[in-house]
């Protein structure tokens, strides 16, 4: 798809208006929701969104994350591109 | 990350809040009761305060301010910014009449999360007809450029039936032309004011396979570029829609009057026992009143469904549709191709005339 395309490592990611986080301590922890939607988020899927501040560059993040939790940068790319790629399709990003 | 949908939580994601049955439009397949609730039954800002804050303490996660429309009450905006302060995820249901481009500005400050808009037609004459309402459309095309200028997202949602069923594709290119994310294609489902219309609203088998196909080209298109979610019409399907997800699993409603049902339409079902916000708490309701546990689970189904394959997936259907049609509500959805009254809906669906509308009025 062409709009994923811009996808990429200097992209800087910034979640819409409509996308927040919120703890709810009933479910559990911390959800993604977005119009309509509730994404359940594993503790990785938290940092990358709680970085989408539309300051950092793509690459920016996954060398933080990187360190952060010292695991392999490959790793981190694939798990960044894959959350932001299904945010984008939905319209939940701006990039 | 995966998005919730098989998950069993057994804790309401969402709650609708029904804010009140007043409305300006009228609608001929909207889903409010046909008795509605007058101004003086409804519930008071507090009251709605502290149901927010019990929902979220019970796992509520996003609340739908609904009506009849909810620009009719005055207090909105202080019931949105209660909503936020619950920690909820707060999605406005509004027709944009009795919504001032000022209301808007102060539901945007106080941190509205989302404004759903609905209209009625891509045909500005035909929309306002089908509203009852001179003006409607026009003022449905302003308030959504200004949610829009406000940068907040917008979802258009358009009530499908036979008036508006060949515009679908003039539809959807609406509401990307008023920059929405996302748009509802939403077959009018036949309880409340649209069982009443029936007749009238009514599409053809022909039409629907036609609007079915024009849905999933438009899907492949607009990838990317806009979310097309839709809402099937059942009587033309072979398998019943999963009710809400499961009666009293994932959702809850509070009418006006402050009684909390497991689904809009559920005040049809003769003999359900619903209980207040007034004089219990959520969580009591949720756990405990008589309506939600009516038909929680599976041990209340009867053939053909207890021993079906899919009655974990579908739940047997919608339980308010399976008493309007067959006079029990813990029968088999008619519309599932399996029930013994299947052929009852198939006769429904052809009944149609051409009589005026029944609008919706109080
Ligand atoms: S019983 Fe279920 S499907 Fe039927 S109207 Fe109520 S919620 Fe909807
Ligand atoms: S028989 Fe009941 S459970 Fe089975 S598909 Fe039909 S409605 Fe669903």
């Amino acid at each position: 798809m062409a709009e994923n395309d811009i996808i990429s490592s200097e992209t800087r990611p910034l979640l819409g208006r409509g996308v927040r986080l919120v703890h709810n301590e009933a479910q559990g922890g911390w959800v993604l929701l977005a119009p309509e939607r509730v994404f359940k988020t594993d503790p990785i899927a938290v940092e990358i969104v709680k970085r989408c501040t539309g300051e950092a560059t793509i690459a920016a993040i996954v060398d933080d994350l990187a360190s952060t939790y010292s695991a392999p940068r490959e790793r981190i790319l694939a798990d960044v591109t894959a959350l932001l790629r299904t945010l984008a399709d939905k319209k939940l990003l701006e990039i | 990350m995966t998005q919730n949908g098989a998950g069993n939580l057994h804790k309401p994601l969402g709650l609708l809040a029904e804010l009140t049955h007043r409305c300006p439009l009228g609608c001929p397949y909207c889903s409010n009761p046909l008795a509605l609730e007058p101004r003086a039954h409804e519930l008071d800002t507090a009251t709605w305060a502290r149901v927010f804050r019990e929902a979220a303490s019970l796992g509520v996660l996003q609340v739908h301010l609904s009506g009849g429309e909810p620009g009719a009450r005055r207090d909105l905006v202080e019931i949105t910014t209660a909503a936020r302060d619950a920690g909820l995820y707060t999605n406005l249901i509004t027709s944009a009449v009795g919504i001032t481009n000022k209301t808007l500005a102060a539901l945007a400050d106080a941190g509205l999360d989302h404004v759903q808009i609905s209209i009625q037609d891509s045909e500005e004459k035909s929309a306002d007809h089908i509203a009852g309402y001179e003006g409607a459309y026009a003022k449905k095309r302003s308030l959504a450029a200004e949610v829009v200028r406000l940068k907040m997202p917008l979802t258009v949602n358009a009530v499908i039936h036979r008036a508006n069923i060949e515009r679908i594709s003039e539809l959807v290119d609406l509401a990307l032309a008023l920059g929405a994310s996302r748009v509802e294609i939403a077959h009018a489902q036949y309880y409340g004011w649209a069982l009443k219309n029936r007749a009238t609203l009514m599409p053809t088998r022909e039409q629907v396979q036609q609007a079915a196909n024009v849905v999933e080209d438009l899907r492949r298109r607009l990838h990317g570029k806009i979310v097309i979610d839709a809402v099937i019409p059942d009587y033309y399907a072979r398998f019943p829609k999963p009710c809400v997800g499961g009666w009293g699993h994932r959702s809850l409603n509070v009418a006006p009057d402050g009684l909390v049902l497991p689904c809009h339409a559920a005040q049809s079902i003769p003999g359900l026992e619903f209980w207040s916000v007034r004089e219990h708490s959520l969580t009591d309701i949720w756990e405990n009143s008589p309506a939600f546990n009516a038909f929680r689970g599976t041990a209340w189904m009867q053939e053909p469904c207890a021993s079906c394959p899919r009655r974990d997936e579908d739940f047997g259907g919608c339980r308010c549709q399976a008493y309007a049609l067959t006079g029990d509500a813990a029968a088999t959805d008619p519309v599932c191709h399996l029930s013994p009254n299947h052929a009852r809906v198939e006769t429904l669906a052809a009944e149609r005339d051409t009589a005026p509308y029944d609008y919706r009025r109080m």
